[in-house]
């Protein structure tokens, strides 16, 4: 099926079209999607890679699955995960602000949850808005609360999604990993570190 | 879920807002004797909730949960009302059913869960208001006792349908005159815990929440006749202040009024021979428990002053 539809920053609207029902269908292993549209994964490592280094304040928010220590490959995301953090931090310049909020659980909080220390997947937007991020990675989460919150987030703000997806990927990004591993992870940070200085800031 | 498995990565411990982290290192999963007590010095596993100033159902979710006997491996079940606002936020496994469907899940969940994990002990919980328990839900209630299901049905009776105003349940006293009752009760409060001793029920016990001591007491026996003999129930009043017309601070004392002697509320036990036995062999153990800990704590501060 071929599709003229693509997954762009926000704010959408209210209730944007789940990405799927708009015909973009999901990468096959070796592969990644960008904007809805299957690529190499090595192209959507160096794209997402660079929206880190271009964005003001790239945010990486990991999700119970790697949060907690389930078990040894959860633990290696984690270590992973950080490394990516870390490398982010010592990348971009004194302008922008790489930060790693956590997912912890998926109850809906009262009254509200604090923004600036974590996100909840039922008002994704409130930490987003809060800190002003403008390019996220979503890692370590459930599918389903991860395709919820990247719906929120494309139809409500203007914030550049990037899903580390453990599973198939997820339509509702901007760009799409799948078959996440510690080691896909720390590629990325690779990436990262392999074009820092090559990436134009963001202007204020 | 064990207790072995709530750990958080070490790389993200920093990043984790403080209540994760000390549910982690100060909650009290897997601790003997845990109960009431510990509140107030532990991580209890409900702080913050979203019912009324002063509603005596949290004071009884605080109490439950401090007295859970291993929360790490127990499921509770709500459903909808005042408890179901409350379920997010407890650090226990908890499904949400449909209205009055509780105790049908619970017997599904009961089972998957000894099929599951066998020879691990799962405790299943039912904690649900009046309308669910009686009105709505008795059909389900009924059966799952009648099946001699080993899971706890708590009901939290607060004698009306509270969260949506105030229309009359079974459980209502006869005579009473709610928002949504303007003619008031016309027949007698629904004898529930007579009923569960007759449905089959091990352990029942009709009381209020004013003592977190008898509360502890009761919840404890109740979990652990349902685990090795069947199904338990305990009816707790847990008065809606706004609807019967107190004040936030009149909860307690409307408990401590309708427990009197010859008030609906006043404690009533049922425990069957079976149970009446396992609560005995039960409490000789707690009794050498505590012994043991005594002996040890007194060892040590004597080898502390040698």
């Amino acid at each position: 099926m071929s599709t003229m539809y693509q997954v762009l920053r926000g704010p959408e609207h209210f209730l944007p079209p789940a990405a799927a029902s708009m015909g973009i269908r999901l990468p096959d292993p070796g592969q990644a999607h960008i904007h809805g549209k299957i690529v190499n994964e090595d192209e959507a490592m160096e794209v997402a890679a660079r929206q880190f280094l271009s964005a003001k304040v790239p945010t990486i928010f990991p999700g119970p699955l790697v949060l907690w220590a389930w078990n040894e490959k959860a633990a290696g995301k984690a270590t992973a995960i950080r490394h990516l953090y870390e490398t982010l931090k010592e990348s971009v310049t004194a302008s922008q602000q790489a930060m790693l909020i956590p997912m912890p659980d998926y109850r809906p909080k009262y009254p509200k949850i604090n923004p600036e220390i974590e996100i909840n997947p039922n008002h994704p937007n409130l930490t987003i808005w809060h800190n002003k991020i403008d390019t996220c990675m979503f890692v370590g989460v459930h599918c389903h609360q991860a395709n919820l919150s990247l719906k929120i987030i494309r139809g409500g703000t203007y914030c550049y999604t990037i899903a580390m997806c453990a599973q198939a990927g997820h339509e509702d990004a901007m760009v799409s990993f799948r078959d996440a591993t510690a080691d896909k992870i720390m590629k990325l940070a690779d990436w990262v570190k392999k074009l820092k200085g090559s990436v134009e800031p963001p202007k204020d | 879920m064990s207790k072995e498995r709530i750990k958080i990565a070490p790389e993200m411990f920093d990043i984790m807002p403080e209540e994760y982290q000390d549910l982690v290192e100060r909650a009290t999963y897997g601790k003997d004797g845990r109960g009431w007590k510990d509140i107030g010095t532990s991580k209890e596993l409900i702080e913050e909730h979203s019912l009324c100033a002063g509603c005596p159902e949290s004071m009884a979710f605080r109490y439950i949960l401090a007295s859970l006997p291993a929360p790490e491996d127990t499921v509770m079940v709500g459903s909808t009302g005042c408890t179901s606002l409350v379920f997010p936020h407890v650090g226990v496994h908890n499904i949400h059913s449909l209205f009055g469907n509780q105790n049908a899940i619970a017997s599904g969940l009961k089972r998957a869960l000894s099929v599951r994990f066998p020879g691990q002990v799962k405790d299943v919980v039912v904690l649900a208001g009046d309308g669910a328990t009686v009105d709505i839900g008795l059909d389900m209630t009924l059966q799952a006792w009648f099946r001699q299901e080993k899971f706890t049905t708590i009901c939290f009776d607060n004698e009306l349908y509270a969260n949506t105003g105030g229309q009359e349940s079974g459980l209502m006293q006869k005579g009473f005159v709610a928002k949504m009752a303007p003619v008031g009760k016309t027949f007698e409060k629904v004898k529930l815990p007579e009923i569960a001793r007759e449905s089959g029920c091990h352990y029942v016990v009709n009381c209020t929440v004013s003592k977190p001591n008898l509360v502890e007491k009761v919840i404890k026996n109740a979990i652990h006749v349902a685990r090795e003999i069947g199904p338990t129930y305990l009816q707790l009043y847990t008065p809606c202040i706004l609807e019967i017309g107190k004040n936030s601070m009149e909860g307690l004392q409307e408990m401590r009024d309708s427990e009197k002697p010859t008030e609906r509320f006043a404690y009533k036990e049922y425990v069957s021979d079976q149970a009446k036995e396992l609560l005995t062999e039960l409490a000789a153990k707690e009794k050498e428990r505590k012994a043991a800990a005594k002996k040890q704590l007194a060892d040590k501060q004597l080898a502390g002053k040698a």
